[in-house]
């Protein structure tokens, strides 16, 4: 065990450093750009020297990096505050299931573009009636020669209005239980039938979507996996998922913004960081964070390349959406009056804890919901026996179904 | 980088794991409870002494094994596992620790080689009663040589052979440590919530002890020691509590309530799934403990505070579940849930509260904000 750098790893840390302060965007460059815009200007920028997707194969636009030089990396460009990356779909969870699951041809075609920040890439899981029951879900696809034919609706699919392809998880056989029915694909989004619309958050903004199929074709040459054999790419996508945004990313209040501003409010005359409850809670969340960075160097350090990670990684976005969502409500709390403030101009952190505060019950839910985490670690880590299923062994189409 | 244990770490658990098995079952534990004549397990700390656990990080030269604290991390993490009714952590992780820290040459001659083969107990002194212990508030005082005032609870107090004892100064930092042998000390034998560890009162009246280290560093002192032994506390607390888990979960597939197992209810999964997450954020703080403890890094007041806040946390919430999963059963004499739920408090005020450690926490953030 040592958390130090040996020397092979300063000098990668070194070069890393190096280049990313020569490099990384500046506030300037990125003046004017849309979310989209940024990310794929300093995505390109990180691809073009060799910085992007860092632990993917040369071939498939990575440098073969280790996962400690991963470790490192994030270090080093988490220092720096650089565009929130559009491509985390794409990347963390899109190209592992290609890696494991497409052929050669499509992965040197499709692998590139995504590490350069050509492409991006959505996933099309959710459904009305298959949210955490996923398996359920209904959208279907007939075969029809060398193409599939897809109808059916999609919901809650981030960033489906500017990605250029989805990863899909459809139903091709409703005639046998819900886990064996589903087949996966991978579809060009600007498809002929694809109709999107923006949903509206309780946060204001509109990052999800639904997504309606009618009658888009798909070549049976994209498909992953056997038909049938759907549920069993999904798990590699959903493990990769939880891997990709269990470190968190769910919001701006973190340990070091509510410390701070715990030095500048005052409780009774004293600086609010003087209080034992301040204290006292201020160190639960520490301990919190340095747990999930640790618990994920770990993860990561153990993971040997192309390898699935484990369920055990549900654990991150478990407690770091909660945990956002406790930070951002207890900072208002100590702008006391202040604390209802959003409007920018005015408000502390120009609204960083409102709006944390109001995006934060999506983090709880996205991505698996706390409760099916929480299932997760239960079943698959624990080894606790499922709930009772009354749909289990019966085909899809008998199980009963709700409004 | 390395996150991991070696592999002569692992095979060191494995060893620690099966020996405590055999000699450290649940009944050993349960012995210690329902005896009054026995404070700890002689028997078992011979053994364990035998193994050379006692001799783990002191240095060859004093007898010892010259082991790192990675070392000692791995058999405090099983002692923790087992609920060992052994004074392990007064005599090692306070007691040797104060000697390899502060004492002189001649005092770790003496001491180090005993304590090695486990021929000593030390313990540590330091609380006067009830609330959070300062140098400004102790009223034990060192005159002439000789001790006077009350310690209590001293944890192992009653076997110890010799005592680490923080006394008032006012030189320095306010504090001074001593070194006083417990023969002819008046003390007794103080119940407390975890009979399977020993506890004593001692009323030192004017009885001889030596000085450990410099007069008005003994406060100093004090805090360095603590936030070492709470890197080596936080490995016991994350053992008992996977421990407890491990207990609440056997439990729960076994017993059937309408038909099932309770463990396929989700009001029994999700807090199990909760303990889990605790104990795996605990144990991955305490490996960044371990490594700042072993390399002596300036991150250790922080690393310590991190590894002993979340520990205590996740060992109090495991076994306090552990026996609300097992109902009424829990709440007997006869199951054994009683034995987690005691060390678990026990451990958590052994060396301050979780509220100190918190507050510790912060303070070291502060220091290290403001020295940046």
């Amino acid at each position: 065990m040592d958390f130090n750098d040996s020397p092979d790893e300063a000098a990668f840390r070194a070069e890393a450093r190096e280049w990313l302060e020569a490099n990384a965007p500046t506030r300037e460059e990125l003046e004017g750009l849309d979310e989209v815009e940024a990310a794929k200007l300093w995505q390109k920028r990180k691809y073009n020297a060799g910085w992007a997707c860092i632990r993917w194969p040369e071939e498939y636009g990575g440098r073969g990096a280790n996962p400690i030089e991963q470790v490192i990396w994030n270090q080093e460009e988490g220092r720096f505050a650089t565009p929130g990356s559009v491509f985390a779909i794409g990347q963390g969870m899109a190209a592992p299931t290609l890696m494991a699951w497409a052929s050669e041809e499509h992965k040197r075609k499709h692998l590139p573009p995504l590490a350069s920040g050509e492409h991006i890439w959505c996933q099309l899981f959710s459904e009305p009636a298959g949210g955490s029951d996923l398996a359920a879900l209904r959208t279907r696809a007939e075969k029809d020669g060398d193409e599939w034919v897809i109808n059916g609706q999609k919901i809650w699919t981030s960033g489906a209005h500017y990605s250029d392809y989805g990863i899909i998880v459809l139903r091709t056989d409703p005639t046998v239980p819900k886990h064996k029915g589903l087949s996966y694909f991978f579809l060009d989004m600007k498809s002929p039938g694809v109709e999107i619309r923006p949903i509206k958050q309780i946060s204001g903004g509109a990052n999800f979507n639904e997504v309606f199929f009618n009658d888009v074709r798909v070549p049976d040459d994209q498909r992953l996996g056997a038909v049938g054999q759907g549920w069993q790419v999904a798990l590699t996508t959903l493990m990769n998922e939880r891997m990709a945004i269990g470190g968190g990313g769910v919001g701006g209040a973190g340990f070091r913004q509510v410390f701070d501003l715990a030095g500048k409010v005052e409780i009774d005359g004293e600086p609010a960081i003087r209080d034992r409850n301040v204290r006292a809670k201020l160190a639960t969340w520490y301990a919190q964070e340095t747990g999930l960075k640790y618990n994920g160097y770990r993860a990561l350090s153990a993971l040997s390349r192309g390898d699935t990670p484990g369920p055990e990684n549900s654990i991150g976005k478990l407690v770091a959406a909660s945990k956002a969502q406790d930070m951002a409500s207890f900072a208002m709390d100590l702008l006391e009056l202040s604390g209802a403030i959003s409007d920018p101009a005015y408000a502390e952190a120009h609204g960083m804890y409102q709006a944390t505060f109001m995006g934060a019950p999506g983090g709880r839910i996205a991505g698996g919901s706390d409760e099916i985490m929480l299932n997760i670690l239960s079943e698959r880590v624990l080894g606790l026996p499922q709930d009772v299923r009354v749909d289990k062994g019966i085909p899809f189409n008998e199980v009963p179904t709700g409004r | 980088m390395n996150f991991e244990f070696s592999d002569e770490q692992n095979l060191l658990r494995e060893q620690a794991l099966g020996f405590l098995r055999e000699a450290c079952p649940m009944s050993a534990v349960r012995a210690i409870l329902d005896d009054d004549d026995r404070p700890y397990d002689e028997e078992l700390w011979r053994k364990i002494a035998e193994l050379g656990w006692t001799a783990a990080v002191i240095p060859e030269a004093h007898g010892g094994l010259g082991l790192s604290y990675l070392e000692l991390s791995v058999i405090a993490e099983e002692l923790g596992r087992a609920v060992a009714p052994v004074p392990f952590s007064s005599s090692v992780y306070l007691a040797t620790e104060a000697l390899l820290m502060a004492g002189s040459e001649a005092q770790k001659e003496k001491w180090l080689p005993r304590l090695a083969t486990g021929d000593a107990i030390g313990a540590f002194a330091l609380g006067e009663g009830p609330g959070q212990p300062r140098a400004g508030n102790l009223e034990t005082v060192a005159s002439s040589g000789a001790l006077t005032g009350v310690k209590i609870p001293v944890a192992d107090g009653d076997i110890a052979d010799f005592a680490v004892v923080v006394a008032r100064s006012d030189a320095g930092d306010g504090a001074s440590l001593h070194l006083a042998e417990l023969d002819g000390v008046s003390r007794e034998s103080v119940g407390t919530l975890d009979p399977t560890r020993s506890h004593a009162r001692f009323a030192f009246a004017d009885d001889a002890a030596e000085p450990l280290g410099a007069d008005g560093e003994g406060w100093t002192a004090t805090q360095r020691l603590l936030d070492r032994a709470a890197v080596l506390f936080a490995w016991e607390q994350v053992g008992g509590a996977n421990a407890a888990l491990e207990m609440a979960k056997e439990y729960a597939l076994g017993r059937y309530a309408f038909g099932r197992p309770i463990a396929s209810y989700q009001a029994i999964k999700h807090k199990l799934a909760h303990a889990y997450v605790n104990n795996t954020l605990a144990r991955a703080n305490c490996y960044y403990g371990a490594w700042a403890l072993d390399t002596d890094a300036d991150e250790l007041p922080v690393a310590a505070a991190t590894a002993r806040v979340s520990a205590t946390q996740a060992y109090y919430y495991a076994s306090k579940e552990n026996i609300q999963t097992h109902g009424g059963m829990g709440f007997t004499w006869e199951f054994d849930c009683q034995f987690h739920y005691r060390r678990a408090k026990l451990l958590s005020v052994n060396i301050g509260s979780e509220a100190t450690w918190q507050d510790r926490l912060i303070s070291g953030i502060e220091r290290d904000r403001s020295a940046a």
